[in-house]
């Protein structure tokens, strides 16, 4: 564990991306195959459930030190995050620890996992014997882990570029290995750096292609060269038909087949040997639905038969991966489409073609993507025609287009401090507008202000404090800001009656007083979804 | 007993039977200084009384003109009916806590201090009193510095790690006190001069003449303007960094030695490569003991984070409230 933590340590302090794959190189190479199997799972942001709550640990932690309640919630507010404070009031390393052994996979597998529903004086124990054991760099991570708050500053990319190097395998090859996931074990960690090649089961996936985003001022190229189509606001999913059976998987490279009985059951009708890419739709009538409604169907492990005819579902396939058990993935677009197309041309049941848009000129695309919020669409996709299908962000293959988001002036009303790199500053907001007279929470934000802005803001926030619930600050309604968002869908349970899709800062209003922010009533006029 | 031996005045804090102010912010006739930090030593008092081995500093500080009279440690000083003492902080060079007594009570102020060891300083002295007026600047239990030894060592490895790959180690410190206490921990390690920026060198030439051995020094603005500093160690105060100062030093990689990079967000957020933990201000443990070693019965804080130190004394049954100065504000 001790090797682990020194990685996620360094892994925090270094920028380069040179040096964050130095780093991960060497962890990999030098990690026993079940310690480095569980690296990999926690690295590429899969946490394990907490064993631990926060309010638990602040208990454990004043019996362990004798610090009265008050000092702890107090540092606690002065750090920002429970985890640290703790692995740094425990004490330094001068109290000497025994040597601690376990590696990260025994750590896992054998103290935290028997630790799940254990009573709270075995668990108290357990990790209280765990924290003297280890320094306080080891706690930090540890705690994280008990907790489940662990987040890593290195995406699922770098990551396996780093285990692609340190084995030295070809990227391609370990991502699709890759894209079928296994529990965390020394077996599956040697097989899927093996040198020689693993066999894969008859439900993996293909990596995905994916898009860049397109600014509008540097268009990649003659209209006639791309191939239009609606970019849907669902779930990218591939679905997988070999040896008589079905597997639908998202781009997190989860199985929902279970979730969609209605797409399993069209599937049959396919040949083995097919595989599709697409996008996974509650559909209306003759319309997509909400994406909320959609993640009431992805909540749900088994459908039941009152949500599957309430909320139907739709795959729109956009891509053609295999057919007839053939890779196509070399071949260009426009020979993929036209299979596809052959495939599809009639639906097969839940099975649908997304269709191919027409225009011949920007000025025209740019008229059809006006029109995508009528067709329940965020905007256009563009494909390159004569482009194969890529594997990742890298390729100018495919770019999104999205519709300008919509804005909303908002009072910002509660702040938490963020996490990692942002603990202990107050970067998590809630913001409001009015209904009346009064002030309704409309949306939680936490992106968009850079980090002069974000720290004056923090001092604003400790001086104009109103009240206090746990690491949560009430504040002074007096700000605004602008928000943006994709889109906005009715929520009957929330307080102001709407949701907004990836709300973020646009801007602080420091011209606008409370007064000017957004009623209630005048934003879902302007973005709830007629009809 | 109902008036009390030292207030809290607009002008600092005030004794009003000795008729002294200590560490004034607005100007007084006399003041008593604990050390010569910009937020304790200010300019324009009548006559300044500090501890014998701070009087260069202050006067650099001041000018070389102004009315500066050095106190022996422990030397007895009469305030008309009060008297007063200065006893070692261990904070920088002539860093003094104040001994005020009058009528049989005893206040100390500590002013600015450490418990660890420091070789540019004489160290911490305990003082018994009745009532302790106590920095907290790391007044949270999340505050306990590593051995300032082990720091000192990550330093130099991190210079040699630097030159290794050809590159400047740029080390932003605050220029009085600490600069000079790494200079003096690297003495044991090297015979490389370390370049200075131009804030620090009038500082650490005053340390030097106080006899405090460091490792060797030269000034950046002795260097050819085009040489880029690989394989060096430069000590700036952070005003430097991002400065236009700083960026002839290309490819150089920046640390940062100060408590607060004891924790992982503010080190994150200031920028730097690197953060080391090392402090001229008493930690938690630091700060616990020596409450309890005072034996003061009455205990004020000030410095601003004093909730959590207020909450674990009121705890413990010890009379503690804090006083608002504005001490603090310069220093990383």
């Amino acid at each position: 564990m001790n090797a682990f933590a020194a990685l996620l340590s360094k892994l925090e302090q270094v920028r380069s991306t040179r040096r964050k794959l130095a780093l991960l190189r060497a962890y990999f190479t030098a990690a026993p195959s079940g310690d480095a199997a569980w690296a990999l799972h926690l690295l590429t942001g899969r946490r394990p459930r907490r064993v631990v709550s926060g309010p638990e640990l602040r208990r454990w932690l004043g019996e362990a030190t004798g610090l009265p309640a008050e000092v702890i919630e107090a540092t606690y507010a002065h750090v920002g995050d429970l985890a640290e404070t703790v692995a740094l009031v425990l004490g330094s390393e001068k109290t000497a620890h025994a040597p601690a052994q376990e590696g990260l996979q025994s750590l896992l597998e054998d103290l935290i996992e028997p630790l799940r529903g254990a009573p709270a004086p075995v668990r108290q124990a357990t990790i209280s014997a765990l924290w003297a054991r280890y320094p306080r760099q080891t706690r930090l991570w540890l705690n994280k882990l008990l907790t489940g708050g662990l987040r890593v500053g290195v995406g699922e990319g770098l990551t396996l570029r780093a285990l692609g190097e340190a084995f030295g395998l070809d990227p391609d090859v370990l991502q699709h290995r890759w894209m079928t996931p296994s529990p965390p074990s020394a077996a599956a960690f040697r097989a899927l750096v093996d040198p020689q090649g693993a066999t894969l089961s008859w439900a993996a996936p293909y990596p995905f292609c994916l898009a860049q985003g397109l600014k509008s001022e540097a268009l990649p190229e003659d209209p006639e060269a791309l191939l239009a189509e609606w970019k849907w606001d669902g779930v990218r999913c591939q679905l997988v038909r070999r040896e008589g059976q079905t597997a639908l998987w998202s781009r997190g490279r989860e199985r929902l087949e279970d979730r969609f009985p209605e797409l399993l059951e069209s599937a049959q009708a396919l040949d083995d040997g097919t595989v599709l890419d697409g996008e996974l739709l509650v559909w209306e009538g003759d319309h997509p639905g909400s994406f909320a409604d959609l993640a009431r169907r992805l909540q749900r492990k088994r459908a039941t038969p009152a949500l599957l005819r309430s909320l139907p579902c739709r795959f729109l396939a956009y891509d053609l991966l295999e057919l007839d058990g053939i890779d196509l993935r070399a071949r260009p677009l426009s020979t993929r489409r036209a299979r596809l197309e052959a495939l599809l041309a009639n639906a097969v049941g839940t099975l649908h073609l997304s269709p191919a848009l027409h225009a011949t000129s920007w000025p025209a695309l740019r008229t059809l993507r006006q029109g995508a919020r009528a067709q329940g669409a965020e905007g256009l996709m563009l494909k390159r025609r004569s482009a194969p299908y890529a594997q990742g962000r890298k390729s100018d293959c495919w770019w999104k287009w999205k519709l300008d988001p919509e804005t909303v002036d908002a009072i910002l009303l509660y702040a938490q401090p963020g996490h990692g790199r942002r603990a202990n500053l107050y970067t998590d907001f809630t913001f409001a507008v009015w209904d009346g007279a009064n002030l309704v929470p409309l949306a939680k934000a936490y992106s968009g202000l850079d980090e002069p802005t974000l720290e004056r803001l923090d001092r604003w926030i400790r001086k104009n404090t109103t009240e206090r619930f746990g690491p949560v600050r009430a504040v002074t309604p007096t700000l605004v800001f602008e928000l943006a968002f994709d889109s906005a869908h009715a929520a009957p349970r929330r307080k102001a009656g709407l949701a907004l899709r990836f709300p973020r800062i646009h801007r602080w209003r420091e011209d606008l007083a409370a007064e000017d922010a957004d009623q209630l009533a005048l934003v879902k006029a302007r973005v709830l979804p007629h009809g | 007993m109902e008036t009390p031996l030292l207030t809290l005045t607009d002008r600092g804090l005030y004794c009003p039977p000795g008729d002294f102010y200590i560490d004034p912010w607005r100007r007084v006739e006399r003041a008593v200084i604990t050390h010569g930090h910009g937020d304790h030593a200010r300019s324009g008092m009548g006559h300044y009384w500090t501890a014998t081995p701070g009087v260069p500093l202050l006067r650099k500080r001041l000018g070389g003109y102004s009315p500066v009279e050095g106190l022996a440690y422990g030397e007895p000083r009469a305030f008309g009916p009060v008297t007063v003492s200065l006893h070692p902080a261990g904070h920088i060079l002539g860093s003094a806590q104040v001994r005020v007594a009058y009528g049989g009570e005893v206040w100390v102020v500590t002013g600015d201090f450490k418990r660890e060891a420091d070789p540019t300083c004489a160290p911490f002295e305990s003082v018994p009193c009745d009532v302790l007026i106590t920095e907290a600047t790391f007044a949270y239990p999340v505050y306990q510095w590593p051995d300032p030894s082990q720091v000192i060592r990550e330093i130099y490895d991190w210079w040699q790690a630097c030159a290794a790959e050809g590159r400047a180690a740029l080390l932003y410190t605050y220029a009085l006190g600490k600069a000079q206490r790494i200079l003096a921990g690297l003495a044991d390690y090297s015979t490389t001069p370390v370049w200075l920026h131009g804030a620090m060198e009038g500082l650490t030439q005053i340390y030097r003449d106080a006899g405090v051995c460091m490792i060797p020094t030269t000034p950046v603005s002795a260097q050819a303007r085009s040489d880029a500093g690989a394989g060096r160690l430069i000590l700036a105060p952070p005003s430097a960094a991002g400065s236009k100062w700083a960026k002839r030093f290309r490819g150089a990689e920046t640390g940062f030695a100060s408590g607060w990079m004891q924790i992982r967000g503010t080190r994150r957020r200031k920028g730097y490569d690197v953060g080391f933990v090392l402090s001229d201000h008493a930690d938690w443990p630091g700060l616990i003991r020596t409450i309890e070693d005072s034996g003061a019965r009455r205990v004020l804080a000030t410095h601003g984070y004093t909730d959590a130190l207020l909450a674990y004394l009121k705890d413990r049954g010890i009379d503690a409230a804090a006083l608002a100065t504005p001490y603090g504000e310069e220093e990383a």
